[in-house]
């Protein structure tokens, strides 16, 4: 499929210029053209930030649900459908603050799903604070003397936690960025892509430029079906890797679920229950 | 035997946690429904596991039915002293307590009954409350046979050891109740009502989860919290035979948010929750609002706030089903009284539901849920499953505006449209605007849906003569003590308007209230909040308030004296 297909005529793009999203707005598109998934069997879910708005830029169903809440909304589409591509995309505040919960036990449920999470380092929407991923000693208006907590490594907790499918992109890498969210998409089962990106408004400390400085691909060599080494990776901080981690594939959560143990067609367009079997259930009750 | 009434018992068994008093319960239950006696219990436990005083209440009627809570007890049989003692308020001189010599307490008739020893000679202690189970079905002169059938069937999964010291213990009991009987120590002059054999057994929790079905639920996403989690275990055991997408949410935010999400995409979906965890859900309830999804909301009611009394009943939290989320969207209260209203109330929830595209309560409380009673099975005939949802066109739009205010609602994948939904204020198409004039157009389409509602709003239950001169008004679980305590009261000139759907009010409701009579209002709250909303709505004054915030439900006796003091 032509990328244009996903393209939204006479939007108002609210991003601002040289924003990452743009160039994950391209990759996004890219990688659904060439997985030809037509835009009316594809669900985007996202919550709030600038990225959250990612849904509206794009042709296609979305859910531009609440801060945080994507994943929950997006698991729940996923298993009353499971025809439908569904991808959950926002930002890292959303994902990794937010909706911190639901990121752990989403791992934990396996729904295939694409999560999208796009890092800046920084609050946007909100204009410049913390966030869960921004670097020690970044100085914004509500952390005056600079962050003083550890940033949160969504990269090991994912793979702690034995998610199925975990890699880390960034916004700068056109090309090798495609090829990485067609593998998640095309994963059946829940798949992290951490997208690096900067934020040229609010975070001057991680630039274009940084992330050229700091981030590297993993070797051809890096065998993504061995945990610890994963892990190992995923600890990297002073230079950051990027590729797939870590892949473990396993049932998928609808996989799992007792109504699609015998019938595939999605709960959705099943008949209604049969109230003549119900009156007999009840009649048991006797 | 003296005092005893010659219509029903009221039975009581009381133990610690770990006792098996909810196995008595439900064993004795079904045995004497088996045996046509006409039955009701409820139980009142305590939050935690194991020790402290737990107790259920057992109604045995020979002549109708019987359906809610009494404060007299004819026959106690008590495991063990604390519990014994907390029942005191409620033992009178002519209360049999069937007990061992070191558990009484010095009141009531003392029949001292060796349970332990019997336990023992079975095999062991914990067969105590089997042997419970054989004293008060021996007491009430029940067919040894269908004693049996019920203890080997509630025992059916376990080994054959497990079952035959059961089936001992049940002798033991049986044999050592036959025997006071026929002694004349204790007598109960039972009588059976063949007409009930085909009546069905079902607490308010079931008759929820069974509506829910009924009303085409697909999916519940919930986190366990008494009272509310029997109807997620409910709808559980059911997902075995019908198509139900069971999940235990990681919090009850993930568990709207998964409701919303079945929702959008064809399901139907239920969440179940008490006040604690719909606190949690508040933004969700507001997002629904937005979007305009459909969703049902079960929140069994407990006292608040914060962790409360976990395991006990009140009305509490009309205000906060009114009021939850931020911002000005519809919604629809019901709230269900006896079990036939869970049933339907639950079914026609997601109708409404689907109808609107509007977040639907079903407010219950600890008492219905935990509480059953024989009842005629459900009346399925004429239900429908309303699915209201439309096949889109590539012009589809989500946010259509329309004279109704309701836009056809459509699902993704089903048809040539795309279905955009957004929690910030759209356009029509579900696209984020700040259009000034399209946000006033969009807030008109969304509450113009509440005067449809109100026309098709669920009528109050009335019962009473058309000239009654007191009205006695109730919402939720409070029915069918109403209506006993007005059957002792006596007074024909009372009528009871029970509310069965909260909000939006039916006009007929209107129309009961304005007549010149006195009204008196039943609520389970510190603060009468059916009165402030009836005052809010309808401009009227209920004066007369009868209310009760311990945790424990109205007992009949309590609001028939109360009733009578407010009519006077």
């Amino acid at each position: 499929m032509d990328p244009k297909a996903y393209d939204v005529a006479g939007i108002d793009n609210q991003w601002c210029p040289g924003c990452g999203n743009f160039s994950i707005l391209k990759i996004v598109k890219q990688a659904l053209a060439e997985l030809d998934i037509p835009p009316d069997k594809l669900v985007f879910v996202s919550g709030i930030g600038q990225a959250a708005k990612f849904p509206h830029y794009i042709k296609c169903n979305y859910f531009n649900g609440l801060h945080g809440r994507s994943v929950p909304v997006a698991m729940a589409i996923k298993a009353v459908n499971p025809d439908l591509t569904v991808i959950a995309e926002s930002g890292e505040g959303c994902n990794y603050g937010e909706g911190g919960n639901h990121f752990i036990h989403n791992i934990r449920r396996n729904p295939w799903l694409t999560h999208i999470v796009h890092d800046n380092m920084v609050y946007g929407l909100t204009k410049g604070q913390a966030s869960p991923t921004s670097m020690k000693g970044m100085v914004t208006p509500v952390q005056v003397d600079g962050v003083i907590i550890e940033p949160f490594n969504p990269i090991s907790v994912a793979i702690a936690l034995d998610a199925s499918f975990v890699a880390r992109a960034y916004a700068g890498h056109q090309q090798q960025s495609v090829g990485i969210i067609k593998q998640a998409i095309q994963h059946p089962g829940y798949a992290l892509v951490d997208i690096l990106q900067p934020c040229p408004s609010f975070n001057k400390l991680n630039t274009f430029q940084w992330y050229n400085d700091h981030v590297y691909y993993l070797e051809k060599e890096h065998d993504a079906r061995d945990r610890q080494q994963a892990f190992k990776r995923a600890c990297e901080v002073e230079k950051l890797p990027l590729g797939i981690f870590y892949r473990n594939e396993k049932p998928a959560f609808h996989d799992n679920l007792r109504v699609y143990q015998h019938d595939k067609i999605p709960l959705c367009k099943r008949s209604p229950h049969d109230l003549a079997k119900l009156k007999a259930f009840i009649e048991s009750r006797k | 035997m003296a005092n005893q009434s010659p219509d029903d018992i009221s039975l009581v068994l009381a133990g610690q946690a770990g006792q098996g008093i909810e196995t008595i319960e439900s064993v004795l239950v079904r045995i004497l429904k088996h045996a046509c006696y006409n039955v009701f219990a409820t139980k009142e436990y305590m939050s935690r596991v194991r020790l402290g005083a737990n107790s259920t209440e057992i109604r045995v009627s020979f002549k109708k039915r019987v359906n809610c809570y009494i404060d007299r007890i004819d026959l106690l049989v008590a495991l063990e002293k604390v519990t014994l003692a907390r029942l005191s308020p409620r033992i009178r001189e002519s209360t049999i307590i069937v007990c061992e010599t070191e558990v009484y307490a010095g009141r009531g008739i003392h029949v001292p009954v060796p349970m332990t020893t019997l336990a023992d000679a079975a095999g062991g202690k914990i067969l105590t409350s089997t042997v419970a189970v054989g004293l008060v079905s021996g007491l009430l002169g029940i067919e040894r046979g269908i004693a049996e059938y019920h203890i080997k069937h509630e025992f059916a999964d376990k080994n054959a050891d497990i079952i035959k010291k059961n089936l001992v213990a049940l002798k033991n009991g049986l044999d050592a109740g036959m025997a006071l009987a026929g002694s004349g120590k204790v007598k109960f002059a039972t009588k059976t009502d063949a007409c009930i054999a085909d009546d069905i057994l079902v607490n308010g929790a079931e008759a929820i989860a069974l509506g829910a079905i009924a009303g085409g639920c697909n999916f519940i996403g919930s986190y366990p919290m008494s009272p509310s989690t029997a109807v997620l275990s409910s709808l559980a055991e059911k997902s075995r035979i019908f198509d139900i997408i069971v999940e235990q949410a990681e919090d009850e935010i993930a568990a709207i948010n998964m409701a919303l999400g079945a929702w959008y995409a064809g399901g139907r979906a239920l969440v179940t929750t008490s006040g604690g965890g719909f606190d949690l859900m508040c933004e969700g309830v507001s997002l629904a609002g937005m979007i305009e999804s459909p969703v049902v909301i079960h929140i069994g009611q407990r006292p608040g706030p914060a962790t409360g009394l976990p395991t006990r009943t009140e009305q509490g939290d009309l205000n906060l089903a009114l009021h939850a989320g931020h911002g000005e969207f519809p919604r629809i209260i019901l709230s269900p009284g006896t079990i036939d209203d869970g049933f339907f109330l639950a079914q026609k929830a997601f109708n409404l539901a689907a109808k609107y595209q509007v977040p639907v309560f079903i407010l219950s409380d600890q008492y219905y849920v935990d509480s059953y009673y024989n009842n005629p099975p459900f009346k399925l005939e004429g239900l429908q499953i309303e699915s209201h949802v439309v096949k889109t066109t590539r012009a589809y739009k989500r946010y259509a505006i329309t004279p109704s205010g309701i836009s056809p609602r459509g699902i993704p994948g089903n048809g040539d449209g795309l279905v955009l939904v957004d929690s910030d204020e759209h356009d029509e198409d579900g696209h984020i605007t700040e259009d000034f004039a399209i946000r006033t157009m969009m807030v008109d389409k969304r509450l113009r849906k509440l005067k449809n509602m109100g026309d098709d709003a669920i009528p109050p239950r009335f019962t009473g003569t058309s000239n009654y001169k007191a009205l006695v008004i109730g919402w939720g679980s409070t029915s069918n003590a109403i209506d006993e305590a007005l059957s002792i009261v006596g007074d024909p000139s009372l009528g009871h308007l029970h509310l069965l759907q909260l909000y939006p009010l039916s006009p007929d409701v209107r129309k009961y209230l304005v007549q010149p009579t006195r009204l008196v209002l039943v609520e389970q709250s510190p603060s009468a909040q059916l009165a402030q909303l009836v005052k809010l709505e309808l401009g009227i004054d209920v004066h007369r308030k009868i209310l009760k915030y311990s945790g424990e439900p109205f007992h009949v006796e309590e609001l028939a004296r109360r009733i009578k003091e407010e009519v006077a």
